[in-house]
């Protein structure tokens, strides 16, 4: 069923900054979308039936045979599962090499003082701790970063450069099986990952 | 070729093509892996010792040093913004952790199925199944798995994102590893799924362990950019 908003069975708006989690089960579709542009939404998938195999952005890549995803593109778990599917985007490109930020990580990559900033691994860990599942910082791996813009160029060389998501761009994902998404509404402001100012995402459910 | 001095060597030794390791490296020691015929693959994962929940992360190493592959001066990141391991010395010049290892579906769908009852230990073996093995005798499971670097595997990404594959044909190759905390190295020389032989060839790894003597002042890692002498900072204030 495509989309409309009389069909779908949830809908949340998610706050800069804020931390999400919801189940979707198989055969739903969520549609996220970046509100007011160039916001970064981090976001792990985890299959309900066993929390042990989660989504692997290495196996994704290998899976894919290249390094951005889009529409078409099968998220793969760490036991080489498709957990979803990319039906549409109209933002063309997301990453999933660049992680999720962390208190230690803004320490290296900024100044040792940028530690006390609110970041996206505390946010993903009060997202898991939502649910009545022991999962923990050991669960989090390599995320995907929607809308996120991370080049990787052929000599070797990655960067972050500012999004090339616009205003009511958005992402549409099928779950093939039961999955936990919990997603972090990236809050960093030392970098143009969110063009230096986090904004509010939506997100649409529907079978 | 730089040649480690007889007396400083603690051990070393081969790990046969397909097989597991997995060693606590000592702060203050240094991890030689050679390549000893061409063509190894060692996927390989990283714990602090002292705490198993801190381990490598792919995204933090990459994203402070503004690269998407691994070679001298780079040093090996944390989830904790410490500095696990410095690369002092590479002779192969680039090694993925961009990739994923072999899984049993992997395995069977390129090699198809040579089982133990038939075959004994030429079986055929996969990465995942040995990284869970070897973290098993930690105490760690499936779940302690995470983004790992394929060293000796070159990954050439052209400007659409897509990806080709390309080994260390050169034998004796090695890559230097100093520990600049205790780490739990846990790896494997399955070989890479992508690696372009369609038969299962797996390749041999040598391990060489010797006391180091790289002096942060004349660590490659620590003299590349300001994101790194933070990192390695964390590090050493970790210890006091």
């Amino acid at each position: 069923m495509s989309f409309d908003k009389n069909n779908t069975i949830y809908t949340q708006k998610v706050l800069a900054g804020d931390h999400w989690s919801h189940v979707i089960k198989a055969g739903q579709t969520i549609r996220i979308i970046d509100l007011e542009g160039n916001q970064a939404a981090d976001t792990m998938f985890y299959s309900l039936a066993d929390t042990d195999e989660r989504y692997s952005a290495q196996d994704t890549i290998n899976y894919q045979n290249n390094v951005y995803l889009t529409t078409g593109s099968k998220l793969i778990s760490s036991l080489g599962n498709v957990l979803l599917t990319i039906t549409d985007d109209t933002c063309g490109r997301h990453d999933t090499v660049g992680g999720a930020c962390s208190a230690e990580s803004n320490s290296v990559r900024y100044e040792l003082n940028k530690i006390h900033m609110h970041n996206c691994r505390d946010s993903f860990m009060a997202a898991l701790r939502e649910h009545d599942i022991e999962l923990g910082k050991r669960d989090l791996n390599s995320n995907i970063n929607f809308f996120m813009n991370v080049p990787i160029s052929p000599d070797g060389k990655s960067t972050f450069l500012d999004g090339i998501s616009e205003a009511g761009k958005y992402v549409q994902l099928k779950a093939e099986v039961d999955v936990l998404c919990i997603i972090s509404n990236c809050p960093q402001l030392n970098n143009p990952c969110n063009a230096y100012n986090p904004t509010p995402i939506e997100l649409n459910i529907w079978d | 070729m730089e040649t480690i001095k007889e007396d400083l060597i603690i051990f070393e030794e081969i790990i046969p093509g397909g097989w597991n390791f997995s060693h606590h490296l000592k702060k203050g020691t240094c991890l030689r892996l050679t390549d000893v015929e061409g063509g190894v693959n060692a996927s390989t994962l990283l714990y602090n010792s002292q705490n198993l929940s801190e381990r490598y992360n792919m995204a933090d190493t990459l994203k402070a040093q503004f690269t998407s592959c691994l070679t001298t001066g780079h040093a090996l990141y944390s989830d904790m913004g410490r500095v696990l391991l410095s690369i002092i010395d590479d002779t192969c010049g680039k090694h993925d952790t961009m990739t994923a290892c072999s899984n049993p579906k992997t395995n069977l769908a390129k090699y198809g199925m040579k089982n133990y009852q038939e075959f004994r230990n030429d079986y055929y073996r996969d990465g995942l199944t040995s990284l869970i093995t070897e973290v098993s005798k930690y105490g760690m499971t499936v779940r302690d798995l995470h983004s790992h670097i394929n060293f000796f595997t070159r990954i050439n990404v052209d400007n659409e994102g897509n990806l080709s594959f390309a080994k260390n044909e050169k034998p004796g190759t090695y890559i230097d590893l100093q520990a600049e905390m205790d780490t739990l190295v846990v790896l494997n020389t399955c070989p890479h799924p992508m690696d372009t032989n369609s038969n299962y060839a797996p390749k041999p790894l040598k391990v060489t362990i010797w006391k180091a003597d790289c002096k942060l002042e004349e660590n490659p890692c620590y003299q590349l950019c300001d994101q790194n002498k933070r990192g390695y900072m964390n590090s050493i204030n970790y210890y006091k």
